[in-house]
């Protein structure tokens, strides 16, 4: 049965099998795209031409390569904006949330609480849409009544960090929420028994203390923000990000430079990853 | 600043996030589902009752997201089990990792493997022409096999985490006092490993039903053309045919059931939505 336990040779290598074959499941996807990322054939299959760097680094005029494919690198910058503008703010929102939730007693405590947990609930898709439908309500309402055109209430880059803000920000509560819970609240008391403002206990104490948890969900958001489809499917304008850009080109058909796109992906995640896991180690 | 500033400086921003951001949007979806051009009416939802591809896309949602789930917790129970029990200590930590890597990688990139893996032009078709194991090449790709298979694939993390963490608290000496008192390896499975593991699949069993649900991409790029999933539905109404009012009824359709759902699951195993999250 388990590791304590004596078992048949056959029980161990079927099992050992099975896990081969998971693994394989796994990351056949996600090899096969890097592979063919390299492939010299104008499309994404077998068989092997010859071993390429076009799909990186060609500058047409048969072949584009992604660093000179303008469109998929303004689609990376702008991933890489909303994603820090959605990590910041979600970071700065949801320390400020883990606070209150861990160290403060007030009325609706219980309501707020559930109201946080709830876009753990919330299809993504349809936190999407009734923000479109909101900014949209909120739209029309100004441009009546004040006869102001505001352009944040319009699908753009700004209602796209919202909508990404509006749920990253929980996960963020939760990882701080979690570490803060572990802290000696007599570091802060002795801090202010030696005459520390409260508003200094916070800086030079807490916050120092819930750093590593602070970076780590901040790495996650940036990841999630970055990685975000269904939400920005419905906010996007016309920046789209490169998820959004990446399934228009996956939708219309495929070359080898989304495979590009999708090694450039795996390898940046897969970093940011371990650098996380590294932070995450450290914190316990 | 004072003990009660510190308190307004944490609660505006909350406050801010939560009621602009969560509580108004979905006021407004809720209100936006009753109105049509006309003014108020239940139009939008009789449509969907008297529209059999609306109502029918969405039991098939509904059921397709169960099945998903069912499978789903098939396939990660003996990972989790092996992760836990079975493998060496030292091991241990580094299968984890690499099981955590792949879900790390944007949806679409996966979903977009799978695409050139399987397609009839595909890496597969190519390899099994060569090995002589096919005649012609197959599509095998846009159909509701292929599209439930990538719906477990993309869920799959969200199953084996709970469960390998709730795998970790069962005490060894529970399962060897089974077995030198005679226990069979079904008998173990079923009255002690399975019990003790129910927190870990409820909280597990919920968040991937919630997103095998909500999940846009996976159907629209691996399902066929009758696989249409309950969100593109959605998708339609509110890009192609710019019928809002109608796509906020479905939205709002959308979200009871996935309530309702997590609701009764809660209930059933009589959990807390906050220890779920956790």
């Amino acid at each position: 049965m388990i590791r304590s336990l004596p078992r048949s040779k056959a029980y161990d290598w079927s099992f050992r099998c099975f896990i081969l074959l998971y693994f394989a499941f796994l990351f056949a996807p996600l090899l096969v795209t890097c592979v063919l990322a390299f492939n010299d054939s104008n499309f994404p299959s077998l068989p092997w031409q010859g071993f390429t760097l076009d799909w990186f680094l060609a500058s047409g005029p048969d072949r584009i390569g992604l660093f000179h494919d303008d469109q998929n690198l303004r689609a990376i910058v702008t991933s890489f904006k909303t994603a820090l503008c959605v990590s910041i703010l979600s970071t700065v929102v949801g320390t400020c949330a883990s606070f209150l939730f861990e160290k403060e007693e007030f009325r609706f405590k219980g309501v707020l609480y559930f109201l946080m947990l709830a876009p753990l609930v919330i299809p993504g898709v349809i936190l999407g849409i009734s923000q479109l439908l909101a900014a949209n309500t909120a739209g029309a309402f100004f441009d009546e009544t004040f006869g102001i055109d505001i352009e944040v209430f319009r699908p753009s880059f700004w209602l796209v960090v919202l909508g990404q803000f509006s749920f990253i920000t929980t996960f963020v509560t939760l990882v701080v929420s979690a570490r803060l819970r572990k802290f000696d609240h007599s570091l802060e008391e002795a801090a202010l028994n030696l005459g520390a403002t409260p508003l200094g206990v916070i800086w030079h104490i807490t916050l120092k203390f819930l750093r590593p948890a602070i970076v780590g969900a901040g790495a996650v958001a940036f990841l999630m923000s970055f990685e975000n489809f269904n939400t920005t499917l419905f906010l996007v304008g016309s920046e789209p990000t490169l998820p959004i850009n990446l399934y228009l080109q996956v939708r219309d058909g495929s070359t080898p430079v989304i495979n590009a796109v999708s090694l450039m992906l795996i390898v940046g995640t897969s970093l940011l990853a371990l650098v996380n896991v590294y932070f995450t180690k450290k914190a316990d | 600043m004072n003990r009660s500033g510190l308190f307004w400086l944490f609660l505006t921003p909350v406050l801010l996030w939560l009621f602009l951001l969560i509580v108004l949007p979905h006021v407004d979806l809720f209100i936006l589902s009753f109105r049509t051009d006309e003014g108020w009416s239940l139009e939008n939802y009789a449509n969907f009752f008297t529209e059999p591809i609306y109502w029918l896309t969405f039991v098939r949602t509904a059921v397709y997201s169960i099945i998903t789930t069912l499978l789903t917790l098939v396939v990660s129970l003996p990972v989790a089990f092996y992760i836990t029990k079975l493998s060496r200590p030292r091991v241990r930590g580094f299968l984890m990792i690499l099981l955590l890597l792949p879900f790390w990688v944007s949806e679409l990139v996966r979903v977009y493997g799978w695409m050139i893996l399987l397609r009839e032009s595909g890496v597969l078709n190519y390899l099994f022409l060569q090995l002589g194991l096919l005649e012609r090449p197959v599509e095998m790709l846009y159909n509701d096999a292929t599209m439930i298979m990538g719906l477990v694939y993309t869920s799959m993390l969200f199953m084996v985490v709970p469960l390998v963490s709730v795998m970790e608290s069962l005490d060894d000496s529970l399962v060897e006092a089974a077995y030198d008192l005679g226990a069979s390896k079904i008998c173990i499975w079923r009255t002690i490993i399975i019990p003790h593991c129910k927190p870990g699949i409820t909280s597990g069993a919920i968040v991937v039903f919630m997103l095998v649900l909500g999940n846009y991409l996976t159907p629209n790029l691996m399902g066929g053309k009758n696989s249409l999933w309950f969100t593109e539905q959605i998708y339609n109404q509110f890009i192609a045919s710019f019928n809002w009012n109608q796509g906020a009824a479905f939205g709002f359709l959308l979200l009871a059931l996935s309530s309702c759902i997590v609701w009764v699951g809660l209930k059933l195993t009589g959990q807390k939505l906050g220890e779920v999250a956790s």
